[in-house]
């Protein structure tokens, strides 16, 4: 590993009793030719295991994200989630699998401006069978009670969301991320935008409620207070 | 890929943008109205154009090119060339394969419509659009000298009344300062609307027309040689000659025998045309300008589509926090960028829906205006194949444009993470 460094305690890489959600190994990824290729250490996750990953800007923290998302391609190593090796799909397959497997929360504006908040909440169920199906009873039920978990008011889910304040919209993107009780959440950055009150709140909600749907939550944060909710934890550097 | 979800977002974020893009589609509305109002028109008014004269085998008329020949007998466009004579006329009526002639003696004006001289042959044997007869509204036709039948325009714009006297000028023109105003004509009869120019045409007989000219022969009034109506009456009033005359052929496989004839004619050099022939010599030339004109509606049409598309590119970039919510969830590049096409053939299409409308308001709402004024009556009807192809080109085209900011949209999201999205 060149130019990062891992301090961690990963979970060990093998684990026989629970199933494996995701696991990468010499995995490296470069924008373009002309820069020195970013390397990731090796993680192995399992199902309902949350990982705080931090560093600064630049240390490739979003890239990992894409990576794990399916959204870029590594260019070299393995990537494989759900014992399924990503880097094998075509780029439709990994649009399908992100769709059936994965909930994405961003830093903010994570919201379709035009939908309300229930449609951006069912969303992934639209995207996917899969989803839908393990959205019970109903896809819109699952939304009503996974808003009512998360504190939106009923008279907001039939509006548009424009009117939701920003740990509203985030709620209602942890939601989105939720609906359909996917293996893997990935979230980038999702409490930057809040103040510490409604951080925690997210935070706590957040990582209940994938323990009840039994996802496993990627997490990226600046914040290294939150590290301590999390099983394992993974910084990255940027070395020159 | 799943069209159905494409379509209920592509509608959600279009009625999201409504302000926007309300008038763009305005734009696009316009020049597929006028678009599709220039194919209508042209349709309606060559129709109204071949519905002038039906019937009529032969104009005859001093020699002179067949189409100022129709412009002037038919369409009170332009004027003679030259008369023909009362003899020639008289022979012509003599001829055993001409059915029937209806005289027409043209020069003079009421308040800017033309002066038909004629006789009762007239409402007889003329004929317009399928076979339709010009029926008299109100009254009766001409049967004394100084009586005078109006196009149904006439009447209803100066708001003559059976009985009213009316003055004729003498020549055309809208304002005459000789007027033949010794010898005033009683209106007898107002002829039904026909949307041809017998609607604006005024008739008299031949003999009354004699009759007003009497002292006139120098082209104005001489002092002391003119006459009173009762002084006119006494005098013989067969014409010298008349401009024209309309010929019905008794077997129509004689037609250019007696054409011919005519045309090769000893006594004086005439000219017999058929209608129809001038009728298509005519719409060839105006057919030229329909088709000038038709093509820079097309480009009309073209431009607001590019001005579409420039309204499309310009909300891509508002748009790519909503990409990448929609691509992190697992939309494939495909659907962001059926989700472009989508909105762009959705907004075409009302604009065409909303375009017909307005045109079908527009052809109604006009039409009464347009027979009053341009003596050309278009109404409702079907739209036909053209018509019909005219507009499905438009979503089709706006089809083909939409896929550049589809285009656009597919590469971009190909290449987006999963970051942090900035608004613009």
């Amino acid at each position: 590993m060149p130019d990062m460094t891992s301090k961690t305690d990963l979970p060990p890489d093998s684990s026989a009793t629970t199933r494996q959600v995701l696991h990468l190994s010499n995995l490296t990824f470069h924008w373009d030719q002309t820069q020195a290729p970013l390397s990731y250490p090796d993680i192995t996750l399992n199902t309902g295991e949350h990982l705080f990953v931090r560093g600064p800007s630049g240390s490739g923290k979003s890239t990992l994200l894409s990576l794990m998302g399916g959204l870029i391609v590594p260019a070299s190593g393995t990537l494989s989630l759900l014992g399924t090796e990503l880097t094998r799909l075509t780029s439709g397959q990994r649009d399908r699998f992100r769709a059936d497997h994965m909930g994405v929360i961003f830093q903010q504006f994570n919201l379709v401006p035009y939908l309300t908040t229930l449609d951006n909440v069912m969303l992934p169920c639209r995207l996917s069978c899969k989803r839908r199906n393990r959205a019970l009873p109903t896809p819109e039920k699952e939304a009503e009670s996974l808003l009512t978990a998360l504190g939106i008011p009923p008279v907001h889910w039939k509006r548009r969301v424009t009117g939701l304040s920003v740990g509203q919209q985030q709620r209602v993107a942890a939601a989105r991320a939720l609906t359909g009780g996917p293996e893997l959440i990935l979230a980038d950055e999702p409490t930057s935008a809040l103040d510490s009150d409604n951080r925690d709140r997210f935070i706590e909600l957040l990582l209940g409620l994938a323990a009840e749907k039994h996802s496993s939550v990627v997490f990226v944060s600046h914040d290294q207070s939150l590290a301590g909710l999390f099983d394992y934890q993974l910084s990255l550097e940027v070395t020159q | 890929m799943n069209l159905r979800l494409a379509f209920s977002l592509a509608m959600a974020s279009l009625w999201y943008r409504r302000k926007v893009l309300a008038l763009v589609t305005l734009t696009l509305t316009l020049s597929i109205t006028l678009l599709l109002g220039v194919q209508y028109l042209r349709t309606e008014v060559k129709q109204s154009f071949t519905n002038t004269i039906s019937g009529t085998d032969l104009i005859v008329g001093a020699r002179s090119g067949q189409l100022n020949l129709l412009l002037y007998t038919i369409f009170h466009i332009g004027d003679a060339t030259n008369n023909i004579r009362w003899s020639t006329y008289q022979k012509l009526q003599d001829d055993q394969r001409i059915n029937w002639l209806v005289p027409i003696s043209l020069g003079d004006s009421y308040r800017g419509h033309r002066v038909v001289g004629t006789n009762e042959e007239f409402p007889k044997y003329f004929r317009y659009g399928r076979d339709q007869r010009p029926e008299l509204q109100e009254g009766s036709w001409f049967s004394e000298v100084f009586e005078v039948v109006l196009g149904a325009q006439v009447a209803r714009k100066h708001g003559h009344q059976l009985g009213d006297d009316i003055i004729l000028s003498h020549g055309g023109g809208r304002t005459s300062f000789s007027n033949h105003k010794d010898t005033p004509f009683t209106v007898t009869g107002v002829l039904a609307p026909t949307g041809t120019p017998v609607d604006q045409a005024v008739y008299v007989s031949l003999e009354g027309l004699e009759a007003i000219h009497i002292g006139w022969e120098s082209g104005v009034a001489i002092p002391g040689r003119t006459v009173t109506p009762e002084q006119a009456l006494e005098r013989d009033l067969t014409p010298d000659s008349i401009t024209a005359a309309l010929v019905g052929i008794e077997r129509k496989v004689l037609t250019f025998q007696v054409q011919r004839e005519i045309n090769e004619f000893r006594d004086e050099p005439l000219s017999a045309v058929l209608p129809g022939v001038a009728l298509s010599e005519l719409w060839r030339i105006m057919g030229q300008f329909e088709n000038a004109l038709l093509g820079i509606t097309g480009f009309v049409v073209v431009t607001s589509l590019i001005g579409l598309i420039a309204v499309l590119l310009t909300l891509q970039v508002q748009r790519r926090q909503e990409v990448a919510i929609l691509r992190a969830t697992g939309a494939s590049p495909m659907l962001i960028a059926t989700l472009h096409v989508i909105e762009c053939v959705v907004l075409a299409v009302s604009a065409c829906v909303i375009a017909v409308f307005a045109g079908a308001a527009c052809i109604s709402g006009l039409s009464p205006w347009l027979l009053e004024t341009w003596g050309v009556q278009i109404g409702l009807r079907p739209l036909n194949g053209m018509e019909w192809l005219m507009i499905a080109s438009v979503p089709f085209a706006a089809f083909v444009v939409g896929l550049i900011p589809a285009l656009q949209a597919w590469r971009g999201s190909r290449k987006q993470g999963l970051g942090h999205v900035m608004p613009e």
